[in-house]
């Protein structure tokens, strides 16, 4: 079985927990998702399961987004039954807004296609990972972007308040070519990327209205849509 | 934000809500009982004083109660629909003409007289 879901962000909020303590939550409407495709190593080199989220009205989508998901008759489709090529089976469903894969392990069980996934899929996990594309801040300084302090107010300083100061030569390894560190943290375009939060803890599970809570923030604005899944992330207990 | 996804939140929020609401008004005095947890055991603490706003809303709707202790001024705020809160008595009623008391804190350090006499207005009105 795949391990994750394709849902929406719905917003933030605050519940309590059974010993009175308010935890901040995330909701998240989660599924449910269509299977839409099985990814094989045979066939694509990797195995995976394609999964499909909401509803997309079928004037929006394009004619290879609805064959994607529907057996259209198209010149591709006849050429095919008369090479006696078996239709690759299709999802039958409305065409989705969020499309995403999940790859598969070893060990997990595979899916049909037309299958359709919902919370039930993570009753029994403790920690998600959760994967969305961040707000875009645009062209961000390093004091936004990176929390540098920047210089300071006064003393002498001219029109360079909010600089990053030194980005270093001698000082680090790379001293002596005259070029600067790896990954150095300057400005420029932030946000708009894909991220992964790993290891939040579900606070709840609503399988009927196919609602989760999980406790933190999560990447993208209210409404963005994200991926969920167990989490990856080994943790010392888990791996006695 | 749709309709949709507000009514998904207050769905999610509506679990952690208060069945019975806490009824007292801005400018009542009020002992609020909070449970505590000391090492195993759990005991009750009051804090008295009077209810100066309240704001947010939903489960984050939380209401800021405001006492003189020892000459100083102590303000704790409270999130109405916080398990921890056992019970809320209202001890007396004031008479107040707006939804945030804030001048209270202006009168801070006058005398007591002040106080009194403040505190002897709202008596006028406050009949149970």
């Amino acid at each position: 079985m795949a391990v994750g879901l394709l849902g929406r962000k719905i917003g933030m909020t605050q519940v309590y927990a059974e010993d009175g303590s308010a935890i901040g939550v995330t909701v998240i409407e989660a599924g449910p998702c269509v299977v839409l495709q099985v990814r094989t190593a045979e066939r694509d080199g990797y195995s995976a399961v394609q999964l499909g989220y909401g509803e997309k009205p079928r004037r929006l989508a394009i004619r290879a987004e609805r064959g994607h998901v529907a057996a259209l008759s198209s010149k591709r489709s006849k050429a095919r039954a008369e090479l006696k090529i078996d239709p690759l089976p299709k999802a039958s469903c409305e065409p989705p807004r969020y499309i995403r894969e999940f790859r598969l392990e070893e060990g997990d069980s595979p899916c049909e296609v037309g299958q359709k996934l919902t919370l039930g899929l993570l009753a029994e996990v403790a920690r998600v990972d959760v994967i969305g594309m961040i707000k875009g801040r645009g062209t961000a300084g390093v004091m936004k972007q990176h929390n540098f302090h920047g210089l300071r107010a006064s003393h002498g300083v001219q029109r360079h308040h909010r600089a990053g100061g030194s980005i270093g030569s001698h000082g680090c390894d790379r001293g002596n070519s005259g070029k600067i560190k790896k990954g150095k943290r300057m400005s420029g375009r932030w946000g708009n990327e894909r991220v992964t939060v790993r290891n939040l803890k579900v606070v709840r599970i609503d399988e009927p209205n196919n609602v989760i809570l999980v406790y933190g923030a999560v990447p993208g604005p209210d409404g963005g849509y994200i991926m969920i899944r167990q989490t990856k992330k080994k943790r010392k207990s888990q791996a006695k | 934000m749709p309709a949709k996804r507000t009514a998904i939140l207050k769905q999610v929020e509506s679990s952690s809500l208060r069945a019975e609401p806490l009824e007292f008004a801005i400018g009542d005095t009020v002992n609020v009982h909070t449970r505590i947890l000391e090492g195993e055991k759990e005991r009750i603490q009051i804090f008295s004083g009077v209810v100066i706003g309240r704001r947010g809303s939903g489960t984050r709707e939380l209401f800021t109660v405001r006492r003189i202790v020892a000459g100083e001024g102590v303000e704790r705020s409270f999130p109405i629909h916080s398990p921890k809160i056992a019970k809320l008595e209202v001890v007396r009623h004031g008479k107040v003409r707006r939804a945030k008391l804030f001048y209270l804190r202006d009168r801070m350090g006058r005398s007591t007289r002040l106080t009194e006499r403040r505190s002897g207005k709202k008596d006028e009105a406050g009949e149970e």
